[in-house]
């Protein structure tokens, strides 16, 4: 089965382009602006410890190859993370610029032309922008296809290594492909990226589930090491009743639908829904039914909205396509009727609330999978793998781990950190230093 | 990926890129660093007898909100002791053996001339550089540019270290000539081994209206000082190329004068340069632009189906000639896109008042267009109403046409465009030959 392959009529893909390609102008206009600061803050600020100086001023000269290179030697998913990282919590929120009250450089836009182009120029010349070492004799497996295991496969496939992924799902890139809001990044766009990432030599089966199809202590022996990128699982659901009625969805079970399924619309009836939560992805859910035509979405969150996990610029987004943030609100009961009734109390009157609607959805994160899937391992008291922060191995020998199943859900770019961190790692506990690991010896 | 490795009149270096005299190359320290970051070689900050330097040194050319486009120094050579100098020359060539340390030097008499080449010698240097060019300061002492703009004091001098000198010898020329083969020819015949160039241009960068000093300012008083920076490069570029293109000048160039990125570089080489010398840009931004250059000239080569720095050596030389040889009956005309085209009207008005007239729109006044070229033949004493174009359309009132008759292919409406492609130049099938201009004369006096 292809990679890059999804049903054509995917609801997301009613959903334009938030920020499109930069034209070749724009991009140097921009590029132009940057000022090459030393020691740059925004460096400090990205999670990848990008050089984004040198990257732009690559950009400046025309010299996009290296500047793709630059970007991709430290993230290997430079593509989507330019569309997908909240830039105004990172790189371009520490850009010197704010200080002058002045835009900041917008380094997601230069860092999306430049991958984007090189990317493009390499399917086209055929010149690649890294060339694999001879393979060694040494094999990894990976579980899950999501950011961390693609870009550790492939910094140990650019090493030599036999990388090989095993992904219990048919659709790979985890919750780059299926979770990411579709104004940022579209789900074919996403396995191209999988796609470029796997072609540096790694291997997949997809539909094979690690503890069903296969045991990972098989794993363990047939493999020098293993890597665990097993993300999170499903959405994590209100413990009250009424939770498992109809019309009540988890938050990225009705992403994943918007943006892979065929054939799936909102109907018509659906005139009202309200999203339980405070993180980003309760925001993205929110912003995506708004746009999507749903005339009523309103976010309720427990605490205040200066409390809510999720960024400021995004619930700015969000209330800007009309999605209502209500305060306070403690959900305690859900009534099914002719619609759904949410019996709720404020959380600190205790005075009973009731909201009216026809969906419900349910964003208050994802249950943890790791110790359900190896009950030895060690977790700590959120359930997030514990990992040696130098080297991501658990407290299984040889055995690693990145990404949401070691942070309990952050950036697509901390996974793919994690994961390039790990393949390192990996190599140096066979001595081999990887050509593009520019750690300094201690 | 090409091989950057570069080899002139005997010195080699891992690339073409090497420090030009001056601040980032005034100590070992300095060097080291820049050699670590990937420089290929460097010119060593000029040495002679140690000067006093002034305070406040420095004065830019600010364009457009871009800073540092140009940039003035008054400052002198080295004003460190020749001893520490020579130290540290002898240990960075030690640690870094592969790398090229050439000595500029800049002294006086025959006897100064021999002993400072047997110090830089013997200290390790891989070639030396004599400054004949510095226009500020020195050259009121008798040295520097004052040397560069007299052929034959300038031969003389290249003589006498020519007698003394075992490792190569390049000679840095003063822009601040009229021709610059005069001594560009003076070196060769004086012996040297190679030419370096441009050296400053000199240059008062602007006047601080409040005080009335000119800048930098040291005490309420300025004096001229040397211009460099990428304003600089196209007078480099033409001085680099007129000596390439010279059979008499039969020794290889180090191109200087306003280089930034590797296209720069790529040009000068192209025009003749075997290494190039890189300094303003090292000040604004420092050693780590040498990542960038190494990598943008390798990545074009490849882009090329070049293999080496060599191959593109004086590729564009070649097809620089004297304006009488160039094609009376070659025509260009200008073409608009109008679907990118954003209503700017700069093309209209710098054909207007700054050309040929021959850009109108539907909405301004124009010179009649009337489809038939008389290229300014007849009296014209004023322009007419706006009228439509005969092409006809639905083209909106802002776009302007170009009249095609009479456009004289000059460029200046695609320079001044803001959008890239909008405007281009398109070659119109002659029907005529080619004829040049020299070969008209011959023709009629024939």
């Amino acid at each position: 089965m292809p990679i890059v392959d999804l049903p054509a009529d995917r609801l997301e893909t009613r959903f334009q382009d938030a920020k499109p390609l930069y034209t070749s102008t724009e991009a140097v206009v921009e590029a132009n602006r940057c000022l090459f600061c030393y020691d740059a803050p925004c460096i400090d600020a990205c999670p990848a410890g990008i050089d984004i100086p040198s990257f732009i001023g690559k950009i400046r000269s025309g010299n996009i190859e290296g500047a793709a290179r630059t970007i991709l030697k430290v993230n290997m998913a430079g593509v989507s993370t330019a569309r997908v990282c909240p830039v105004e919590e990172l790189c371009a929120g520490a850009c010197v610029f704010n200080d002058l009250n002045s835009q900041p450089i917008q380094i997601g836009r230069l860092q999306r032309y430049a991958t984007e182009k090189a990317l493009r120029t390499e399917a086209e010349t055929g010149r690649k922008l890294f060339s694999a070492a001879p393979s060694i004799d040494k094999r990894v497996a990976l579980i899950g296809a999501g950011p961390a295991s693609l870009a550790c496969a492939a910094h140990l496939a650019l090493e030599g290594v036999e990388s090989v992924i095993y992904e219990q799902d048919n659709i790979l890139g985890g919750l780059n492909t299926s979770g990411i809001a579709p104004y940022k990044l579209q789900a074919l766009d996403a396995l191209v990226e999988v796609d470029w990432m796997l072609n540096h030599g790694v291997k997949v089966h997809s539909g094979v589930a690690v503890g069903r199809d296969v045991k990972l202590e098989e794993l363990r022996h047939q493999f020098d090491a293993v890597f665990l990128g097993i993300g999170l699982g499903k959405d994590g659901m209100l413990d009250i009743p009424g939770i498992d009625g109809p019309n009540v969805w988890g938050a990225t079970d009705l992403i994943r639908k918007i943006k892979t399924d065929s054939h799936f619309s909102i109907p018509t009836e659906v005139q009202k829904v309200v999203v339980i939560g405070g993180g980003n992805t309760s925001i993205d859910i929110a912003r995506e039914l708004a746009m999507l035509g749903v005339p009523e979405v309103d976010i309720l969150y427990r605490r205040t909205q200066s409390e809510m996990p999720g960024y400021k610029h995004e619930l700015a987004n969000a209330r800007s396509k009309g999605v209502r943030i209500i305060e306070h609100v403690k959900p305690v009961e859900i009534k099914q009727n002719k619609d759904i009734e949410l019996i709720a109390e404020n959380s600190i009157s205790g005075d009973p609330l009731s909201f009216h609607c026809d969906w419900l959805v349910v964003a208050i994160g994802q249950q943890k999978l790791a110790q359900h899937l190896i009950p030895e391992l060690e977790v700590d008291d959120k359930g997030r793998v514990k990992v040696d922060p130098d080297t991501g191995m658990t407290s299984i020998k040889n055995l690693y781990a990145g990404g949401d199943c070691i942070n309990g859900g952050k950036e697509v770019v901390n996974a793919v950190a994690d994961g390039r961190d790990a393949a390192f790692a990996i190599l140096r506990s066979w001595g081999i230093k990887a050509n593009l690991d520019n750690r300094q010896e201690a | 990926m090409a091989d950057l490795f570069t080899e002139m009149c005997g010195i080699t270096s891992p690339n073409p890129f090497w420090l030009a005299s001056g601040p980032p190359a005034n100590s070992g320290e300095q060097v080291m660093r820049a050699f670590d970051a990937g420089w290929g070689g460097a010119v060593w900050k000029t040495l002679g007898q140690p000067v006093v330097n002034v305070s406040s040194r420095l004065a830019a050319v600010d364009y457009a909100g871009n800073r540092m486009s140009g940039l003035n120094n008054i400052e002198l050579i080295t004003d460190r002791p020749l001893e520490a100098n020579f130290r540290e020359i002898s240990e960075v060539k030690k640690r870094y053996p592969a790398h090229a340390v050439i000595v500029s030097i800049m002294v006086e008499t025959r006897e100064e001339w021999r002993e400072i080449i047997k110090q830089a010698e013997d200290a390790g240097a891989d070639g030396l550089e004599l400054n004949f060019g510095c226009p500020h300061g020195m050259c009121e002492r008798g040295m520097g540019s004052s040397v560069g703009q007299e052929p034959q004091v300038l031969e003389k001098i290249t003589a006498w270290v020519m007698e003394y000198a075992t490792k190569p010898v390049l000679v840095k020329l003063t822009p601040n000539v009229g021709d610059i083969l005069d001594p560009g020819l003076a070196a060769v015949a004086g012996g040297a081994n190679g030419l370096s160039l441009i050296n400053t241009i000199k240059s008062i960068v602007g006047v601080n209206l409040d005080t009335l000093v000119p800048l930098p300012a040291v005490g309420g008083k300025s004096t001229n000082g040397g211009y460099c920076g990428p304003a600089v490069k196209p007078i480099a570029l033409h001085m680099v190329s007129a000596l390439a293109r010279d059979p008499r000048v039969n020794v290889p160039i180090s191109g200087i004068g306003g280089i930034s990125t590797w296209r720069d570089a790529a040009e000068f080489i192209a025009l003749g340069a075997s290494s190039v010398q890189i300094c303003t840009a090292v000040m604004h931004y420092g050693y780590r632009i040498i990542e960038d250059l190494n990598e943008g000239l390798s990545n074009y080569l490849d882009s090329m189906g070049m293999t080496s720095v060599s191959e593109l050596v004086g590729k564009a030389a070649e097809n620089v000639t004297e304006w009488g040889n160039l094609d009376l009956n070659y025509n260009v005309v200008a073409k608009i896109n109008a679907d990118t085209c954003i209503g700017c009207q700069l093309c209209y008005i710098a054909c207007l008042d700054g050309a040929h007239q021959c850009i109108h729109t539907r909405k301004n006044d124009c010179l009649a267009f009337h489809g038939e070229s008389d290229h300014g033949q007849n009296p014209r004493l004023q322009i007419g109403p706006a009228q439509n174009h005969t092409s006809g359309g639905n083209e909106p009132e802002f776009l302007p046409f170009i009249d095609e008759a009479e456009c004289i292919g000059c460029n200046l409406c695609s320079l001044v465009c803001p959008v890239p492609d909008c405007i281009t130049m398109e070659e119109v099938d002659s029907a005529k030959i080619s004829e040049s201009w020299n070969q008209r004369v011959a023709r009629q006096s024939g």
